[in-house]
């Protein structure tokens, strides 16, 4: 391993064209992730997180700026990275493993091998006995976990998650972040997660980036400092409260101003 | 656990639909309305000459088949029908499908799928006719046209309601145009295709009884018009009620085909 980091965002910045001119939705967003690092990037709606999260995936180009995955530009060149959106865009016609093994497939992992993997998967992330379920069949934390371990039998290193857990209730999506931080620990992998809960963000990452409002800025980014691993009566604890209360203050703040330069 | 989707209505529905009264009901009411047309022809209600009777359309349906001409009219009919169906789904909804590759492409279409749906297709019959001459392929060609532009749009209109995060996700994972393509796009557009099956079937029927009309030496659309023109309305009757259970049939088959492909081709969503 080099002490290079995983992950480095180098000025990207991106304008969206209009029949009225140009919206800008980033401007000059950098950071870095390390190997094996959690990073949550924490905005108000409407920041570009999910903009920064299609041009990290090479879905989008930026106007400027450049994404390095391994030291190497990742622009325009897809399916690097595995990415997990709100929604969990299961093929409704295919069948809950077959839907796992969807990457693998496109990889050209035979079938055989990517099945034995996904089976292993479901079962230990309590998915055993739902193998050739339908998507619809299933509820939605259920649907919810057969996504994640779709993008995580990608075996891709980095995986984007945007607002994975946004449409689960609380039970269902504390649950998921426990699995997500398991798939974390177990899997090696380096994480990017945008999310608007500053509870979720304090619990799973070890880097939090606060974006502005359009256009997206890095405003502030801290280091979360509780240990490892984690458990839910960390929430409670003070540092936690305090770190919450910092993070609300400072996006309250972004909707504030952006209330004023709208009115 | 297993949820299947059923509304409560729906049972109840299914449940009705299926019980002995219904059906009772269903096939008495048939046999009421043919005691009647013979009772009414046999006692002068109803002018025989024009309306025949059950009882002689049966007749003239025998003579008729025993003389080994009905079956072959039966076969050319339905061999036209089928024919244009499938050449003319299969080529619509290929068409429909590829507007996917290219939006300017689909836009700049749209208006002709427009126009040519509106196009009156029966009104060509007489042009196809002189060229494709008197036989099965003049046929073959107005049940295709009949059907092939509405299988265009309702492929089209398949292609359009793809989820475009479901597209973003199979790019995310690496896969080309073509993957997309063929693992979201086509599946997405399936039940959309299939739900223009039913219209398309009947739709070529009417294709292919029209291009009789105008000029053929068989088919069942033949036998109509020349039964119509020697003043043999038994034979009319005969050739109406064939038709119509020709289109029976075959619309039934449709039914079968949409369930055995929809079972594939869930579109359920919760």
């Amino acid at each position: 391993m080099s002490g290079l980091s995983k992950v480095e965002v180098q000025g990207v910045t991106k304008a969206f064209g209009d029949v009225e001119g140009t919206v800008p939705a980033l401007e000059r967003i950098s950071f870095q992730v390390p190997a094996g690092g959690f990073t949550s990037l924490l905005g108000p709606s409407g920041c570009g997180k999910s903009t920064l999260f299609n041009i990290i995936a090479g879905l989008m180009r930026p106007d400027r700026g450049d994404v390095l995955l391994d030291g190497r530009s990742v622009i325009g060149k897809p399916g690097q990275v595995g990415y997990m959106l709100q929604k969990d865009l299961l093929l409704p016609w295919r069948s809950i493993q077959d839907n796992i093994i969807l990457g693998a497939r496109l990889r050209h992992v035979p079938v055989k091998d990517a099945l034995t993997q996904a089976r292993a998967l479901m079962e230990r992330y309590g998915l055993k006995g739902f193998e050739k379920r339908k998507p619809h069949e299933l509820s939605g934390g259920m649907r919810q976990r057969a996504a994640l371990l779709r993008t995580l039998l990608t075996e891709r290193e980095v995986l984007l998650l945007d607002e994975p857990f946004g449409a689960l209730d609380a039970l269902t999506r504390l649950q998921l972040q426990l699995g997500l931080t398991d798939v974390w620990q177990t899997f090696r992998k380096t994480i990017l997660l945008v999310t608007h809960d500053v509870e979720e963000a304090i619990f799973l990452s070890d880097e939090i980036l606060v974006l502005s409002r359009r256009p997206g800025r890095v405003r502030r980014q801290l280091t979360v400092p509780l240990p490892r691993p984690r458990t839910v009566d960390m929430l409670a604890s003070p540092e936690v409260m305090g770190l919450k209360k910092e993070l609300l203050e400072l996006l309250l703040k972004e909707e504030g101003s952006a209330n004023e330069s709208n009115g | 656990m297993k949820a299947t989707g059923e509304t409560p209505s729906g049972v109840l529905d299914r449940r009705v639909r299926r019980s002995p009264a219904v059906q009772l009901w269903r096939w008495g009411i048939l046999l009421g309305l043919l005691i009647l047309w013979e009772a009414g022809a046999r006692l002068g209600w109803i002018d025989g000459f024009y309306f025949s009777s059950p009882a002689q359309i049966l007749q003239t349906a025998v003579v008729k088949w025993q003389q080994g001409n009905l079956w072959a009219d039966i076969v050319y009919t339905g061999a036209s029908t089928l024919l244009g169906f499938v050449l003319g789904t299969v080529a619509g909804s290929a068409v429909g499908l590829v507007f996917w590759f290219s939006r300017r492409v689909a836009l700049v279409s749209e208006p002709y799928l427009i126009v040519l749906n509106a196009l009156p297709k029966l009104a060509l019959a007489p042009v196809l006719v002189i060229l494709f001459g008197i036989g099965f392929p003049s046929k073959v060609v107005l049940a295709f046209l009949m059907t092939v532009v509405t299988a265009a749009i309702s492929a089209y209109g398949g292609v359009r309601s793809v989820d475009p995060a479901l597209e973003t996700l199979m790019f995310s994972l690496g896969a080309g145009r073509l993957r997309v393509f063929s693992h979201v796009v086509v599946p997405s557009a399936m039940p959309w295709i299939i739900s223009g099956l039913r219209v398309n079937i009947a739709l070529s029927m009417a294709g292919a009884i029209v291009g009789e009309f105008i000029a053929s030496d068989r088919g069942l659309g033949r036998m109509i018009v020349y039964a119509g023109t020697t003043f043999d309305l038994k034979l009319v009757w005969v050739g109406v009620v064939v038709l119509s259970l020709l289109s029976i049939v075959m619309y039934g088959s449709v039914v079968l085909l949409e369930k055995a492909l929809g079972k594939r081709w869930s579109a359920q969503r919760t």
